[in-house]
């Protein structure tokens, strides 16, 4: 069931429905069976997986919870014969009692997603290099890839870690957490949540809110109008253009980079704004993903931008453990002893980066490209950040013009064009071919091609072209009208005028999104995650 | 508040009246090209009743012409037939039909009993979406879709044709509330003449049992008929090409069916020399379909066997519909010799 199918929108309305209608202690339930009916309609065998998920973070957080309960009575009981330095002692034992079940926990979450999602990906790599010997190959199981997998193991994983740091109380109802893990709006393309501040929304009841209700459905249409008319029509371009690189070269890669931009954007940003929406609508406030990314005059803005759900993850759960971790401590005091402070104080924290990026793009896709994608991005800021001395003298050298607003959007175009150079890995898939079609934007550019015919020549005719630009810019001007607070919010305040842009938005999805027969039935990108 | 609530409200009926709007302008016309897309829809344009009426797939509304019928024998008669009607279509067709009137004799046309599963989206809208909005076309929508199609599209069609705005051209905007008549009765004329035979060899057959599912189909047409007292006939068109090819061994279980159930069956392809078909002259398309003219010469043979085996009379004496059926003879003629 597509969020954008037929079917997807009677389930919501069926959904929504029934949530206001049954007693309000009881609407969890209804967002439960409706959550695994959703998982379910996707693909029954899917359910194994989601409920694996479910009762190893249940156990592994109870086991926890009650380890850490133990040791706090333990504590409470003995506070006066315990001196201050024995109590620091038990529980730094009891701390790393804790932290084997936790490692055991994410050893059997994240062991599942590794089997189901990279075991193809690794055996390919072993083929290769047992090829180099003419050695016999290794079979490559075909395995299922449960949909939204990477979404809902991390969410959960994040939930026992929090649990472990004491941020959070395990939960005790198994079928609260079930519902945690599977919480359908957000099951298949995130935001991944918090267990801290999803996790009650969830349970508690909701009375109806007209306006949440209605700043929920105009988010939900608004997301519509992104994925059907604006990404889903640009994807016609990207899928010729990706699929012919020996005709489409350099001119034309620099049209993917821009035309898969737009439809990465829409595509996600479309997706989130249903997911969030639809969640508004019931009263649940989830937690934003993307802040106008392409406005950033960085690669670290962009990142605090874009996908922050997924970036606050990395940082909160991968980098910052690792770098305080003792082997970086030591590393540390190493480098520095060695190489020198300037240098050495660097080691840890670019190490700690390295993995944390070569995660990150992993986490996108069992791939190299995907790999190179994650590396690429480190890269570019670990340089940014040793530049940063040049920068700030530039800065100072010449602050009207660093100040004024060209140099800011020079800057935020700079950023934009070199996050969809790296982003092309993602749909040319192919890293060296990658890398040789970047070549030819600089060996064979031809732009003179565009204009005798060739922006027509990759599926998109001029009437799609009038889509996909209307359509940019529309979403650019309710970007700059929503800056200081959010369009579909000022609209709820003026249900006549939000009833006319619902309407019309309606009538243009319908009209003008590339959906049905004749197009490729489209699931969101961020789906395959 | 109550005059938001009534402004709110208006604003959605004016979204639903333009969507309307929008999705008559979308829809294929079928006035110029793929005119037979146009033939189910013509039935309800019909203000008498019939004693014989035909379904099946492009062999029936191409080879019998009710104005034929109609002069030599003053029998009335009907196609409800569509571009690569699937057995089940024809089925649902029926039911329709038997809403609105009750037949002496339904004639079937058993080449689509090939097909035992959904074809092609194309032509399922040619059928389909021609059929007014009824229990029966939500059954005959449900069993014809192929995978990709889904049913909300048949409900409003907007779903499908949207990406029309892209191409919309005079004869949208002309035809946007109306339509023109372009059967007569159901059969869509072809005058042109292009006689011979295309050289192509029928490939062996993989599986030579005519698929459960249509057959199934063939048998509740068959009860529906017996149910409400109506002949019911099987008939294959005369063929002259291997593209098409009816086979042998397809035949021969059509022949055990007739034989089982007690229906007449006539196979036209042999007796194409005794009708008096010549492929020189009577194809428009070197022996895929009859023209006009093997069209005419079919429905003449036909009717001959229509009065003797099944006793049909003329209703030629009924003034009113003599009257009507002049002026399709009219228009029939003015057609033909244009």
């Amino acid at each position: 069931m597509q969020f954008t199918s037929v079917s997807f929108l009677l389930f919501a309305a069926v959904t929504v429905g029934l949530y206001f209608s049954v007693p309000r202690k009881r609407q969890w339930w209804v967002l439960l069976a409706a959550s695994y009916l959703f998982y379910f309609c996707a693909g029954a065998e899917y359910l194994i997986f989601i409920l694996y998920t479910t009762c190893v973070t249940y156990l592994t957080a109870r086991l926890m919870q009650k380890r850490a309960d133990a040791e706090d009575a333990f504590v409470a009981a003995n506070r006066d014969t315990m001196e201050k330095s024995e109590r620091k002692a038990y529980r730094a034992k009891e701390k790393k009692k804790r932290l084997h079940i936790l490692a055991l926990g994410l050893l059997l979450g994240f062991g599942m997603l590794a089997v189901l999602k990279y075991t193809a990906f690794v055996l390919t790599g072993v083929n290769s290099f047992l090829s180099l010997f003419g050695t016999a190959r290794v079979t490559i199981p075909s395995l299922l890839l449960p949909l939204g997998i990477s979404f809902y193991t991390f969410q959960s994983m994040g939930y026992l870690i929090d649990v472990y740091r004491k941020s959070v109380r395990a939960e005790g109802d198994f079928f609260k957490l079930a519902l945690f893990v599977s919480f359908f709006p957000q099951l298949i393309q995130g935001p991944i949540s918090r267990f801290s501040s999803l996790g009650n929304q969830l349970f508690e009841p909701h009375a109806f809110d007209g306006f949440s209700f209605r700043a929920g459905l105009c988010r939900v249409v608004w997301g519509f109008f992104k994925k059907l008319v604006v990404a889903d029509t640009a994807m016609i371009a990207v899928k010729e253009l990706t699929s012919n690189t020996a005709e489409f070269t350099g001119v034309y890669v620099f049209l993917l980079i821009l035309l898969y931009s737009v439809q990465i954007y829409g595509d996600f940003t479309g997706g989130i704004d249903i997911t969030i929406g639809l969640s508004e609508m019931l009263g649940i406030k989830l937690a934003e993903n993307f802040d106008r990314p392409f406005s950033s005059k960085s690669t670290k803005e962009y990142w605090r931008r874009w996908h922050m759900t997924m970036g606050t993850w990395f940082t909160d759960y991968i980098f910052y453990p690792l770098s305080v971790s003792n082997s970086m401590q030591k590393l540390s005091k190493w480098s520095r002893a060695k190489l020198g402070d300037k240098v050495g104080k660097r080691i840890p924290v670019y190490l700690a980066t390295i993995v944390t990026w070569f995660l990150t793009g992993l986490w996108h896709g069992a791939g190299l490209n995907f790999i190179v994608w994650g590396l690429l991005n480190c890269l570019v800021i670990l340089v940014s950040q040793e530049l940063q001395p040049l920068y700030t003298g530039f800065h100072q050298k010449f602050p009207r013009l660093t100040a004024s607003k060209p140099w800011g959007v020079w800057q935020a175009v700079r950023t934009f064009l070199l996050m969809g150079l790296i982003r092309s890995l993602d749909c040319y898939r192919d890293v060296p071919l990658t890398f040789r079609l970047w070549g030819t934007m600089f060996t064979d550019f031809q732009w003179g091609t565009l204009f005798c015919g060739g922006l027509l020549s990759f599926g998109l005719d001029v009437a799609d072209w009038c889509v996909i630009l209307g359509g940019v810019l529309v979403i650019f001007l309710v970007s700059r009208l929503g800056k200081t607070e959010p369009v579909r919010e000022k609209l709820a305040k003026r249900p006549v005028l939000m009833c006319l842009c619902l309407c019309a938005l309606t009538v243009v999805i319908l009209l003008f999104g590339a959906y049905g027969i004749g197009y490729d039935a489209s699931q969101f990108i961020y789906n395959q995650f | 508040m109550k005059k938001r609530i009534i402004l709110c409200i208006c604003m959605i009926l004016v979204t639903v009246i333009l969507l309307g709007f929008i999705q008559a302008l979308v829809q294929p016309k079928y006035m110029s090209a793929s005119r037979e897309g146009a033939l189910i829809a013509e039935y309800y344009g019909e203000e008498t009743s019939h004693d014989v009426l035909f379904v099946g797939d492009c062999e029936v509304y191409e080879s019998f012409t009710p104005p034929t019928l109609w002069e030599e024998y003053g029998i009335t008669s009907y196609i409800r037939g569509s571009a690569q009607q699937l057995t089940w279509q024809s089925y649902y067709l029926l039911e329709e039909i038997l809403k609105y009137e009750t037949p002496k004799v339904v004639v079937f046309n058993v080449l689509a009993l090939k097909y035992g599963e959904p074809q092609d989206e194309a032509y399922n809208r040619m059928t389909l979406d021609g059929m007014k909005l009824s229990v029966t076309k939500l059954k005959a929508i449900s069993a014809s879709m192929t995978e990709e199609e889904s049913f909300a599209s048949y409900l409003f069609p907007l779903l499908r044709f949207h990406s029309r705005w892209k191409e919309l051209g005079k004869e949208d905007f002309t035809y946007l509330f109306r339509r023109d008549t372009v059967s007569h009765n159901g059969y869509l004329m072809q005058t042109e003449i292009r006689g011979g035979k295309a050289e192509i060899t029928p490939s062996p057959l993989v599986d030579d049992t005519l698929p459960e599912t249509s057959m199934e189909y063939l048998d509740k047409m068959r009860a529906l008929c017996e149910e409400n007292g109506i002949a019911f006939v099987l008939i294959k068109a005369p063929t002259n090409d291997w593209k098409y090819h009816w086979y042998d061994e397809w035949d021969e279980q059509i022949v055990a069916y007739a034989e089982e159930n007690r229906l007449k069956y006539y196979n036209f392809i042999p007796l194409a020399d005794e009708i008096g078909i010549d492929w020189s002259t009577d194809t428009y398309d070197m022996g895929v379909h009859l023209n006009v003219y093997g069209a005419e010469k079919l429905t003449s043979y036909f009717g001959e066997l229509l009065v003797n085996e099944f006793g049909l009379e003329s209703r030629k004496n009924d003034t009113a519909l003599a009257e009507t059926w002049q002026k399709k003879l009219d228009a029939y003629y003015a057609e033909r010799n244009n």
